[in-house]
């Protein structure tokens, strides 16, 4: 059977005596090398150049806050659960009156943790989210020397009140649109006939 | 001359000869791995200082604090012996080399050559051939099978292509009459050079440097790929740099060797028509001189970097087989020329 036109009929004839001198044969490969000499590196030196990324490149995460500066997570778990390599924990805690430009819902999350060396980066989490969160974002998770510099906490996402993440080209409308149609997500079953969401994978 | 200036000079020319061929060697390393990267559509080490040029001082640096290690089964000696000796016979080579014509100062002679052996040639070959001993002691005395075996290779492939090389001298000592290789440079004024002479003796040359400096294709006795280091397998640290440091300065010393007895040496075509005071003239030489060495050391790099590692049986069949014929054939071409018209009367007759 034959899958493509590229495969090649190997010819074992003799070798003529230049093809035996092998060195027409060298020649030519040295220069085939030579003119790899002469061409643009496609090398991105990164530190100082960087790639650019698409807008929904999956990177770093974000905790969001909602218009009025209180964080959006309400610690229901549902992040954790759909993560596939159990990145995430978090604590729960219920808001004391007086805290409701902190946090927007009545429990929220005392300790929320991503090991980002357990990450996949695979966005299920962001899906999973049903008060729109968490995020991931264009940025890149450092280098560090030890393990535990990976086990990010709130003061790392938790996005700062004054300057916040812009996310617009990862909700844009049409996104935001596409989201509404639960039947679309890949966290969720799909019922044709009761179109109402039957449970994640776990 | 006295003695003293005699002292001095000479003194001062192996200092600046051996220091010449440790800076080539470190920067040969930098520009084998540019050159490698290059070909390779890569930009190579660039870290280390502008354009990665301190790159050579952070490998010397990792290599010294690398933890130095003697197998316990090993020979001691034997094994600090090995390394020592591969790069005392690479440092010993560069003597004969005529780096330049004499400078005249005060009217006094300074030849830019260490010493001007009348069996320049034969001890140049004295000492290459020694080179072996230092991979084949290093091989032998780490008590391991990988190093065994290349130690065995590399004498075998050294045995082999030095009869080869050997060959292709004959032929140009025959041409050129001399064994000293201040002559064999200084017959080479103008175009007058070996390699237009001697054309398949300086292939045949070229080929046998690169198998006698271990370099790719024909760098069995190291092949990662079958004998994970060959001979340097158990080496480490400093020892280990060593090894890999000489096989740098050979290069350097082949290429310098290539230049002086085929491309010319010093020589540099046309250059008497403009420049006439000898001093500018031997300074000139030394450029050239360095000039070509630059473009062999990078022939040596570029044909590494092409072409993949010969198989054994194929090693030897090209050396005993096509090289030895063919040097052999060479000799018997070059004396048929030089003795033409002897033959032609002969036959005319
Ligand atoms: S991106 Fe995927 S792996 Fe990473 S925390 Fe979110 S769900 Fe887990
Ligand atoms: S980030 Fe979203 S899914 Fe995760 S606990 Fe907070 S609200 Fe729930």
């Amino acid at each position: 059977m034959q899958l493509t036109n590229r495969s090649k009929v190997v010819s074992k004839k003799e070798m003529t005596l230049v093809e035996r001198m092998y060195l027409p044969a060298i020649f030519s490969g040295m220069l085939i090398t030579l003119s790899h000499f002469f061409k643009r590196k496609p090398t991105i030196k990164y530190p100082e150049q960087k790639r650019e990324f698409s807008g929904v490149y999956r990177g770093q995460h974000v905790l969001k806050r909602d218009e009025k500066g209180a964080e959006r997570c309400t610690a229901c778990g549902l992040c954790a659960v759909a993560c596939p390599a159990e990145a995430i924990t978090m604590t729960a805690a219920e808001r004391k009156p007086g805290e409701e430009n902190l946090y927007r819902e009545e429990k929220y999350a005392a300790k929320y943790e991503i090991n980002m060396l357990r990450c996949i980066f695979c966005g299920d989490c962001e899906e999973a989210c049903p008060k729109e969160a968490i995020f991931l974002t264009d940025r890149q998770v450092n280098v560090y020397g030890q393990r535990k510099s990976f086990v990010y906490g709130k003061d790392i996402l938790v996005e700062p009140k004054d300057n916040p993440i812009d996310l617009s080209k990862r909700q844009s409308a049409a996104v935001k649109e596409f989201k509404t149609h639960q039947e679309f997500g890949h966290n969720q079953t799909f019922d044709k006939n009761r179109k109402v969401k039957v449970g994640g994978h776990h | 001359m006295a003695f003293t200036t005699y002292f001095i000079y000479k003194a001062i020319l192996v200092l600046a000869v051996f220091a010449i061929t440790l800076l080539v060697a470190t920067y040969s390393t930098y520009a084998e791995r540019k050159i490698a990267a290059f070909l390779q559509d890569r930009v190579g080490p660039d870290r280390a200082g502008p354009f990665g040029i301190l790159q050579p001082l952070a490998d010397a640096v990792k290599m010294f604090m690398k933890e130095e290690m003697i197998p316990s089964v090993s020979n001691k000696w034997l094994f600090i012996l090995g390394p020592s000796l591969a790069m005392l016979t690479a440092c010993l080579t560069g003597v004969v080399i005529p780096w330049g014509k004499s400078l005249f100062i005060d009217g006094q002679e300074f030849s830019l050559q260490i010493t001007d052996l009348n069996i320049g040639v034969l001890y140049l070959f004295s000492v290459v051939s020694m080179g072996v001993y230092g991979i084949m002691i290093g091989g032998w005395a780490s008590n391991n099978k990988y190093s065994l075996l290349g130690g065995i290779r590399a004498s075998s492939q050294m045995i082999s292509y030095e009869v080869a090389m050997g060959l292709s001298i004959i032929a140009l000592v025959m041409t050129t009459g001399t064994l000293s290789m201040k002559e064999i440079a200084a017959q080479q004024h103008g175009w007058h050079w070996n390699v237009l002479v001697q054309p398949l003796g300086c292939l045949i040359f070229i080929i046998c440097a690169f198998a006698e400096t271990n370099r790719a294709p024909f760098d069995l006795p190291e092949c990662e790929t079958e004998l994970v280091g060959g001979y340097h397998t158990e080496y480490s640290s400093m020892k280990l740099g060593f090894f890999l440091f000489a096989e740098y300065i050979n290069m350097f010393i082949s290429s310098a060797v290539i230049s002086t007895f085929y491309f010319g040496g010093y020589n540099m075509p046309f250059i008497g028509r403009w420049v006439h005071d000898p001093n500018m003239l031997a300074i000139l030489g030394v450029v050239f001189l360095f000039v070509k060495i630059s473009f062999f050391i990078f022939f040596f790099m570029w044909v590494r970097w092409t072409l993949p590692r010969f198989r054994y049986d194929q090693l030897m069949n090209l050396g005993w087989k096509i090289l030895i014929p063919l040097s052999i054939l060479n000799i018997v071409i070059t004396g048929a020329v030089s003795m033409r018209v002897e033959i032609l009367e002969f036959f005319t007759k």
